[in-house]
């Protein structure tokens, strides 16, 4: 990273020299064009590409730093250089307000964000017609004074664009590697997940969409001045938005220098069809090209190529081998200094369940569930289909939002806070079909909820871990495979994998084992009992007997929304109603029921 | 703000609905590949123009009639359609790219039209226009009577078809889930390709009422896409009625408050809407 962010600064060192050579005037504005859509399409990456919202509205933000710089220099008189940050902050403004309003709703996602950014800019741009800012006439800035820094009026807006690019490349680039650009590649594959990992995607969300939309503001401010003539028509179109979006999955939406390969030769391209008195014909190619490039290329030319030339990753970096077990004593050797050691002692309740709640319309999936998990036990959670076991463990986790009751964690009130902060007091969990993100590695799958969940640690240090983690679960091997590479069993220990980075207090399996040869449910029973070894209470949603009762200390059954019994395990699963509930009363008449004459009702 | 007469009042209402028809008549293909195909087609826009720039030079410098146009126009965009849709399908594109996909072929389709009748504005004299209806004070001229007619009765029929026929309910049922359906014997690839034969023909149909209506250029593709995008969302995803009642309420919310205040503010309804229904009805798509 530090070497790209030390050619990227080289690269804009040397072209700032290029006004001084003396070339033609024709060559700063061809490369004016360029620097303007490299910004740009970097910009719209930020969100779009990073999260995979892709956004629509672009238009409308660089659409307000024109306006923005446009009133502020023609009817306010501001020098024209100081309404840059203002043509940032407005569009940040609206970006920021639009996306705490649209992201509130769930199902605003893919197509639908797209249409919603879109109507913004249409509404955006009716406004600012119909009001003085505008007023339909178009705003004229040739009489603004225009700064002389550069060694001429083509040179300067040269120079001005050329830091624009700069900056947003070097702001993408820092992004991209980032805790924050994690995030948001996890936000791309699965936010849900993401979520319940500890990432806030809502504040990711946002704050990566001002950021983007402040960059295209100010490249709008920079236009405004460029063009010196702003009208509504020319600026918010849905010509320009599609046109960035080609660019950025042209040159690759997953890689920070993407959007500016792509931009350089979509606008190259244009430039020479247009200078050739070939207009149509550059825009054919222009089409032709989209459509290749999403048909055979769907990665981007950068993408591509990264996938062909790029180093193969290497194997493990040389860490000291430690066991995960010493990680952990390290862990809690550092919480201990940090004076968050768990004051709750082995046998004492470690979450604490009362009265929980959830209903999904007229269907009430739990009635009032009372339950309490112990510190540093395994505690089976059984019950027939639909009982509510999952459901439990979905609003426990905050993956669904509890309708009423509390879930208290160490203390915590669990009910009404956002999942990723109850990832952060300390639960993690798996899910019953496996949900990785599928264009991370299982490395950086693994390593992302290290740098999310209870302990926040940094990339370098989190893939590290990750690498335990993946030793552990028998998975160092696939560690540079992307998960759609991996059969069942390795998905599934990929999801142990992750819940086990975060380093959790209470670790919730729903299912785990579900779908596994009866080889692999050995391995994975091992694999358990050496979690629980290491401390950390287990949380346990499971069908197969033979491995509940090798494993549970306590179980609870779930009924139909409802606890029907509690205790240890040989103990419960003898009661006449948990058997009832599994396997239908028995008929009362006269004879002797089924199970009494010998058959046995194991699982 | 002053209140407009009531025969203005009357008129508007009435230009509203000539206008949502046609919006109504090009969200209906569109609809239905988003709904029932799962791709966003763009390229529906430029189809239409395509459409109306044939209907232009056949109608305008043929001699034909604009209405026997649509018996070359239909079958040759449903072989166009089923083109399209044969490539999309062979690659198995997702959603979002068959929306940037279909823009690609909207840019080229853009370029082809400037290229044949160049980029400035072309409008066909037909005999169609000049014919008026009137009833009392208000005018109802003849193109846009067609249009309102074409519009409702092929929404009709496909909604009847979608319905009551066992092919449409196939269709829907591919629409639902593809596997499963195709476990049931449904021909999913088939009924997909004739699906997007068809949804090309209505923009076929819909670029003729607009060669009736409105001036050409090639720019033109564009300034349709917010609106009628507006009135596919607001009336439901797959939904054959949705797009031309959802097409008339913009286009009489449109015209009265271009009627009342000022014809630029007219978008601010159209978009407004839809943003409403995106923020508290996105369970439609």
């Amino acid at each position: 990273m530090r070497r790209s962010l030390i050619i990227v600064l080289l690269a804009g060192v040397l072209l700032a020299i290029v006004p001084y050579l003396g070339l033609p005037a024709f060559y700063e504005s061809v490369l004016y064009l360029v620097f303007h859509w490299v910004a740009l399409a970097t910009s719209w990456n930020l969100l779009s590409g990073y999260s995979g919202y892709f956004s629509f509205g672009h238009g409308a933000f660089y659409g307000i730093g024109m306006y923005t710089t446009a009133t502020l220099t023609s009817q306010f008189d501001v020098p024209f250089l100081w309404t840059l940050p203002a043509a940032g902050l407005f569009a940040a403004l609206f970006g920021a307000v639009l996306g705490a309003v649209s992201f509130r709703v769930k199902a605003v996602r893919g197509e639908l964000f797209a249409l919603l950014t879109l109507a913004a800019t249409f509404v955006v741009a009716t406004i600012v017609l119909n009001t003085p800012i505008d007023g339909g006439q178009g705003v004229y800035l040739s009489a603004v004074p225009m700064p002389e820094f550069g060694p001429s009026p083509s040179g300067t807006f040269y120079l001005l664009a050329l830091a624009a690019a700069v900056a947003t490349i070097v702001i993408a680039l820092l992004i991209y590697h980032a805790r924050f650009g994690i995030g948001l590649f996890a936000i791309h594959d699965d936010e849900d997940v993401a979520e319940v990992m500890g990432v806030p995607t809502f504040k990711y969300k946002v704050a990566a969409f001002a950021l983007s939309c402040a960059l295209a503001g100010v490249v709008g401010g920079i236009q405004a001045m460029f063009v010196s003539y702003v009208t509504t028509g020319d600026v918010f179109t849905v010509a320009m938005p599609l046109t960035v979006v080609l660019m950025s999955v042209l040159g690759g939406t997953r890689h920070w220098l993407g959007p500016a390969v792509g931009a350089l030769v979509i606008t190259l391209l244009l430039y020479s069809f247009t200078a050739g008195d070939s207009a149509v014909l550059g825009k054919v190619a222009m089409g032709v090209i989209l459509v290749g490039v999403i048909l055979f290329m769907p990665e981007g030319i950068l993408g591509q190529a990264l996938k062909r030339f790029g180093r193969k990753p290497q194997g493990r970096a040389a860490v000291a081998s430690l066991p995960p077990s010493a990680i952990n004593e390290k862990a809690r050797q550092a919480e201990g200094a940090a004076g968050r050691t768990s004051d709750v002692r082995s046998g004492e309740a470690l979450l604490v369940a009362r009265d929980v709640a959830k209903s999904f319309r007229g269907v009430k999936a739990l009635k009032g569930v009372s339950l309490e998990v112990r510190h540093g036990e395994i505690l089976g959670l059984l019950g027939p289909n639909g009982s509510g076991k999952s459901t439990f463990i979905n609003v426990a986790s905050g993956h669904f939002p509890a309708t009423s009751g509390s879930i208290v964690f160490r203390g915590r009130e669990l009910v009404g806070i956002n999942a990723h902060r109850i990832a952060r007091c300390g639960v993690s969990r798996t899910y019953q079909i496996p949900r990785p993100f599928a264009h991370l590695t299982v490395l950086e799958n693994v390593a992302l909820p290290a740098m999310f969940g209870a302990r926040l640690v940094e990339r370098q240090q989190a893939q590290e871990d990750a690498w335990r983690w993946l030793e552990f679960t028998g998975l160092a091997a696939r560690a540079h495979a992307l998960p759609d590479d991996l059969n069942l069993h390795q998905r599934k220990f990929l999801e142990f994998a992750r819940a086990l980075a975060a380093q959790p207090q209470l670790l919730m399996l729903d299912e785990v084992l579900s779908g596994l040869t009866p080889s692999e449910i050995d391995e994975a029973v091992a694999l358990i009992q050496r979690i629980r070894a290491q401390g950390t209470t287990i949380l346990f949603v499971e069908h197969v007997m033979r491995a509940v009762m090798a494993l549970c200390d306590r179980i609870v059954v779930f009924n139909q929304g409802e606890v029907l019994a509690e205790g240890p395990p040989a103990d419960v699963m003898a009661r006449p109603e948990v058997v009832s509930a599994y396997l239908g009363k028995p008929i009362d008449d006269g004879r002797e029921p089924p199970n009494a004459s010998g058959v046995p009702i194991h699982a | 703000m002053n209140l407009p007469s009531s025969t203005l009042l009357v008129q508007s209402i009435l230009a509203g609905i000539f206008t949502g028809a046609l919006y109504g008549l090009l969200g209906l293909g569109l609809s239905l590949s988003w709904g029932l195909l799962r791709q966003i087609n763009l390229a529906h826009f430029a189809l239409a123009f395509l459409g109306a720039y044939l209907t232009y030079q056949l109608a305008g410098y043929g001699g034909v009639d604009p209405m026997l146009t649509l018996l070359m126009i239909v079958p040759l965009f449903f072989m166009l359609g089923v083109a399209v849709h044969w490539v999309l399908a062979r690659f198995k594109v997702t959603p979002f790219n068959s929306l940037l996909i279909t823009f690609g072929l909207t840019i080229i389709i853009e370029a082809l039209l400037q290229w044949i009748w160049t980029a400035d504005y072309r409008r066909l004299d037909s005999s169609y226009a000049e014919h008026r209806y009137r009833i009392g004070d208000v005018f109802l001229p003849l193109p846009e009577l067609i249009t309102l007619g074409l519009s409702v009765a092929i929404s009709v029929a496909i909604w009847l078809a979608l319905k009551r026929t066992d092919l449409g309910k196939a269709l829907r049922a591919a629409a639902e889930d593809a596997p499963i359906a195709a476990a049931f014997g449904i021909n999913q690839r088939a009924l997909a390709l004739m699906l997007s034969g068809l949804n090309a023909a209505l923009a076929g149909i819909a670029g003729v009422c607009i060669a009736l209506s409105y001036t050409l250029a090639p720019s033109q593709i564009y300034t349709w896409i917010g609106v009628v995008f507006a009135a596919v969302m607001l009336g439901g995803l797959g939904r054959p009625m949705g797009p031309l009642i959802a097409g008339c309420i913009i286009g009489v919310s449109e015209a009265v408050t271009m009627a009342v205040a000022s014809p630029s503010w007219a978008p601010l309804v159209s978009f407004s809407l839809l943003i409403l229904v995106l923020l508290f009805r996105p369970g439609r798509a």
